[in-house]
């Protein structure tokens, strides 16, 4: 029997920190996972009326029950295996508002969002997903208005403080930016950390470790560590996780334009042979099985996608939920992913 | 008498509303209104089939939805508005109901240059989107007439996207960018001038690193006719972006009210400017770094 440990980062205690209370928009566009009255201290409390009813899970390898019992497992949380969805990304935002809320720095806000991504691959093995993409590093994060655009937060709730906002973008901006790359550099280094640590469990695990983006710009010995955990793990199946790490929507598009204008220019690919199929190859996701998320999911209660996987996420269903990511725990994917599973997917073709 | 008092105060009523809605507006004025919406008309079937209408009588209300939303949209001071009215994936449906949609398209685009429609009310000069070859002749034809028409208008942009989908829209961009690339370097060649262009340049141009760019795309797509959307209101409630704008879309605010397309009101309008009011200065900020 394998049960997945993962050594995580253990929070440091707070005690009597008051939390801001975070707005939500009456026109939330799932107000079903809004109304989940969750905490990461009782995961299996019960979620309110039309919610999925969470069950406790035992962290016993899958393939130890047969497909019956985990049918009836996936049943009495509210989800049907048939429905899982393939191919899940997630959007980890909300690491440094959720430290600068409870007083933390904003180290311990991302060891904070590493520690859920592990429990999230914990769940995707249980729940039989089969590719789990998390954005970890966006081309734009190298210069991030981090701390300037957390000020704005700040004066968020005046909606009429433009001025003040402005101002404070300014102040922020000159004040804090050496702590900008000191981020980076950090997040460079926690990348290489959660590498180390946990590839042994991957192997043992059967998870197949990918790094999507342009990895010609990240650090030497992260570009070593990364090399080794693909190489290590390209032989396992049971998930792909797949990290995009300087990467972007549309850096992606743009390099496989760039891919396609060599092979015509060198005579190798003919014009008119340009397809959607062709370019859909030339990606970045070329080395995953299902490149297309079926599910996305973003915490912090931003409605955008930030510039992921434009051209994969096509159909892909787009779940935002109002937790910070620190805070998102096993209920709340399960209720993502049983909110998936009762949207009806058309393609623009018939349901009626 | 009473049909002359009741069509006088159901005036009074509609005056009271159209100053009522102008208050607002001017309100929301005085912050950042966005330059661009775009719209993904979601649940006119759905509509059809909850008021037990006939078929493709979903569609002709969600047409006047539209119309209202424009001038909304128009009277608050947005200079372009983006629709999605037919996608290539909609011509799995039924025949019968594709032929169905193909016939109130010619008919709303040839209103559309009428005297008194409200492109020429609001100086909107009108694009169709898309790969317009898909579409049947006469509906192409009333599209190329609409867009000749509107080319003088220069006050406010609407494009209707039809036979569209972004991963055809960026595959036409690559395959456009590339043909305009070889096509320079064969008159380069044609000329004898580009011999030593390319040998100097020959190892850049081996990588491809300068030979293709960003701005060489953009210019090809079909929605280079206007900037990126700031916000994006799907309607009935589905929070996806099936194939619409998705290049465009990078960082723009995505609002999936629940109601379908022909019951969209100017409240859902007015919430979706708000929240996009709320987040302005952090995504300008995101946009120029």
């Amino acid at each position: 029997m394998h049960s997945l440990r993962f050594p995580y980062f253990p929070l440091p205690k707070i005690t009597n920190v008051p939390v801001k209370s975070r707005p939500s928009s009456p026109f939330s566009v799932v107000p079903k996972l809004h109304k989940l009255n969750l905490s990461s201290a009782n995961p299996h409390a019960a979620a309110e009326d039309h919610c999925t009813q969470v069950k406790s899970w035992e962290l016993v390898d899958r393939e130890e029950k047969g497909d019956h019992q985990v049918a009836e497992e996936l049943a009495a949380a509210g989800l049907r295996a048939e429905l899982m969805p393939k191919h899940v990304a997630v959007i980890m935002d909300g690491n440094r508002r959720w430290a600068l809320e409870r007083g933390l720095s904003v180290e311990d806000g991302h060891r904070g969002g590493g520690r859920v991504m592990k429990q999230i691959v914990e769940i995707c093995l249980k729940l039989g997903v089969k590719v789990l993409t998390f954005f970890a590093f966006s081309t734009e994060n190298w210069i991030r208005p981090a701390v300037s655009g957390l000020l704005f937060f700040v004066f968020a709730a005046l909606p009429f403080n433009f001025s003040i906002s402005h101002l404070c973008l300014s102040i922020g901006r000159l004040i804090y930016g050496p702590c900008m790359q000191e981020e980076v550099a950090f997040l460079m280094s926690l990348f290489e950390e959660v590498i180390n640590s946990d590839l042994e469990d991957f192997k043992r695990l059967g998870v197949r470790m990918s790094v999507i983006g342009n990895k010609s710009e990240l650090p030497m010995s992260l570009q070593g560590l990364i090399r080794l955990a693909e190489e290590s793990t390209k032989a396992n199946s049971k998930l792909q996780l797949v990290g995009a790490m300087n990467y972007s929507g549309r850096y992606d598009i743009t390099q496989a334009c760039k891919s396609i204008a060599k092979k015509v220019k060198d005579g190798l690919l003919p014009l008119q042979e340009i397809d959607e199929a062709l370019f859909q190859q030339e990606l970045e996701t070329k080395c995953i099985e299902f490149p297309q998320p079926d599910l996305l999911i973003r915490t912090s209660g931003e409605l955008r996608v930030s510039n992921f996987m434009l051209w994969q996420m096509a159909y892909t269903e787009l779940v935002f939920v109002e937790k910070l990511y620190p805070d998102f725990g096993e209920a709340d994917f399960i209720a993502a992913v049983s909110s998936f599973q009762k949207r009806g997917r058309r393609r623009g073709g018939n349901k009626y | 008498m009473d049909k002359g008092s009741t069509s006088h105060e159901t005036q009074r009523f509609g005056s009271f509303g159209s100053f009522f809605r102008r208050c607002i507006l001017s309100i929301l004025s005085i912050a950042p209104i966005p330059n661009h919406i775009a719209f993904i008309m979601d649940g006119n079937r759905r509509y059809c089939k909850k008021k037990n209408l006939m078929e493709g009588a979903g569609h002709r209300v969600g047409f006047s939805a539209l119309m209202a939303m424009l001038r909304y949209c128009y009277e608050l001071g947005v200079k372009c508005v983006t629709v999605y009215a037919f996608s290539i994936d909609n011509f799995k449906r039924r025949p019968e109901e594709v032929q169905s949609l193909m016939e109130l398209m010619q008919e709303k685009i040839e209103g559309l240059i009428k005297e008194e429609s409200i492109v020429n009310h609001y100086g909107i000069r009108v694009y169709f989107i898309g790969n317009l070859k898909l579409m049947s002749k006469p509906v192409r034809l009333a599209a190329e007439k609409a867009m000749v028409a509107t080319a003088s208008n220069s006050r406010a942009v609407l494009s209707i996207c039809i036979a569209y989908t972004s991963t055809d829209e960026i595959v036409h961009a690559v395959q456009e960018s590339c043909q305009e690339k070889w096509d320079e370097i064969r008159e380069l060649n044609a000329s004898g001038a580009g011999y030593g262009l390319i040998e100097l340049d020959g190892n850049r141009r081996e990588q491809g690193e300068h030979y293709i760019g960003v701005a060489d795309v953009e210019k090809h797509m079909y929605m280079a006719v206007a900037p990126d959307p700031d916000i994006i209101i799907r309607a009935s409630g589905e929070t996806r972006l099936s194939n619409f704008l998705l290049w465009q879309s990078s960082y723009c605010l995505l609002y999936s009210p629940f109601v379908l397309w022909p019951e969209i009101g100017f409240q859902h309008l007015v919430w979706a400017v708000l929240e996009f009011q709320r987040n302005y200065f952090y995504l300008k900020e995101k946009k120029k770094s």
